[in-house]
């Protein structure tokens, strides 16, 4: 007669298949991943079938969010750096190292240039719970938003045309050429989709009124609409 | 298993110590493991894949001086006027004739639509019918390898600035969300529209909406 074994003590599971996933995993996604940036304020973004990436390199950014705050940003360290010492040049806010330092780290601003010291001077999450009505002021009478792109800008145009160099001259013979295009600067809008309208038009007057016409929308991608 | 390759005890020479036969050595892999599945949760709440796109829009430059409205350049024989307020949309077809005005036009009245593709979509699809039939026409021939894909978006935007296309003004009132703006803008390029304005809300339509508004 045939014996059934019976183990004895505790069945042991081979968990090696499990952890080998696992860590396949680990490893997945931290090559893939690119990290949610600490914005300020969490803005929920229309859909559209918008199919363009968001430009990376050279970004000017405005965002819009649900009360009608706006905040604004930029890439690029030096060009930020530059674009604070510009505006604190003009608006006459003395602002310390540490202030610029966290400012070139940071994403995101939402408050006046009266205000930029305290501001930067707080955590995230002081940022985030930061008293501001209206964001940066956008208004035609006092219009630091203007300022900001204005600079940033600039700063933008001399960064993209020495990054567009240095990159060119990196390419091989056989690559494609890069295009000069892309190393303009971008002007982004992030608008929150409850927001009033009338807040995001301020914010595109703006930008009209420095004769920066051709403006991005962020979306978030839905399925692309066939019209037959 | 976690196991280590255990030496034996070097094979059996010459009346050695009989050593018992020990278990292969086991390493405690759970904590490796814990880490693991923390670090994996980690990268997977904190990652993002869903990279937002962008929809672009080229505004109009700002004229110095307001244009002239008797200009014949800028009359426009295939215009659709959308006046965008909370949540509804309205629209009229054509020129704006204020109520009484001198040429005798029948004044303006502004018909109510609504975002959905029974509403929008299919308007703009009636009005825009030229460049859509263009469109379709290249469509086939770019598939069927007839036309190079830079010849196809030369067509395309020729057609899309035809005088027969159509063509958009967008206007917005106070109360108007952002969304509502982002969804009409959309729908405009589902429906292959060319020139799509969007401009400034006059005194006379702003009345004209509140009346429809309160209807």
């Amino acid at each position: 007669m045939a014996e059934i074994k019976t183990s004895k003590g505790s069945p042991s599971i081979d968990m090696t298949p499990m952890v080998d996933l696992a860590f396949l995993l680990v490893t997945f996604f931290m090559l893939a991943a690119t990290f949610r940036t600490d914005e300020p304020v969490d803005v929920s973004i229309p859909s559209s079938i918008g199919e363009k990436d968001i430009p990376e390199k050279t970004l000017i950014l405005v965002t819009v969010d649900k009360g009608g705050r706006i905040f604004f940003s930029c890439t690029g360290e030096e060009v930020r750096r530059k674009v604070l010492t510009q505006m604190a040049a003009k608006y006459k806010v003395p602002l310390s190292e540490d202030n610029m330092k966290e400012f070139v780290r940071i994403t995101s601003i939402g408050c006046s240039m009266n205000q930029l010291p305290q501001y930067l001077s707080l955590d995230g999450a002081g940022r985030k719970a930061f008293p501001t009505e209206v964001g940066i002021p956008s208004d035609s009478l006092h219009n630091e938003l203007k300022d900001w792109i204005n600079f940033a800008n600039r700063e933008m145009l001399d960064y993209g045309k020495k990054m567009f160099e240095e990159e060119s001259s990196k390419q091989g013979k056989g690559q494609e050429p890069l295009k000069a295009e892309d190393y303009k600067p971008k002007f982004v809008l992030k608008a929150a989709m409850d927001a009033e309208y009338v807040r995001v038009k301020s914010a595109i007057e703006t930008f009209r009124d420095l004769n920066l016409n051709n403006l991005n929308f962020i979306t978030s991608q839905e399925a692309s609409a066939v019209v037959k | 298993m976690a196991e280590l390759a255990q030496d034996d005890g070097g094979g059996k020479k010459g009346g050695g110590k009989k050593r018992p036969k020990k278990a292969p050595a086991r390493i405690d892999m759970t904590p490796m493991v814990d880490l693991g599945f923390l670090l994996l949760t980690f990268f997977v709440l904190t990652s993002t894949f869903a990279k937002p796109k962008v929809m672009s829009l080229v505004y109009p430059a700002k004229e110095q001086e307001p244009p002239d409205p008797k200009d014949p350049s800028r009359l426009v024989n295939n215009a659709i006027t959308f006046i965008v307020s909370d949540d509804r949309l309205f629209y009229y077809k054509g020129e704006f004739h204020p109520e009484g005005n001198k040429d005798g036009e029948p004044p303006t009245q502004l018909t109510e639509t609504d975002f959905g593709p029974t509403g929008l979509r299919k308007l703009l699809v009636e009005e825009n019918k030229f460049v859509l039939m263009k469109k379709v026409e290249l469509d086939g021939k770019l598939q069927r390898n007839q036309i190079a894909d830079s010849i196809y978006k030369r067509n395309l935007n020729e057609a899309k600035k035809d005088k027969r296309a159509l063509k958009v003004l967008v206007k917005t009132d106070m109360k108007a969300k952002t969304r509502n703006f982002i969804d009409v803008i959309d729908e405009l390029y589902i429906a292959s529209v060319g020139v799509i304005a969007p401009v400034d809300i006059m005194n006379s339509e702003q009345a004209l909406l509140d009346k429809a508004l309160n209807k």
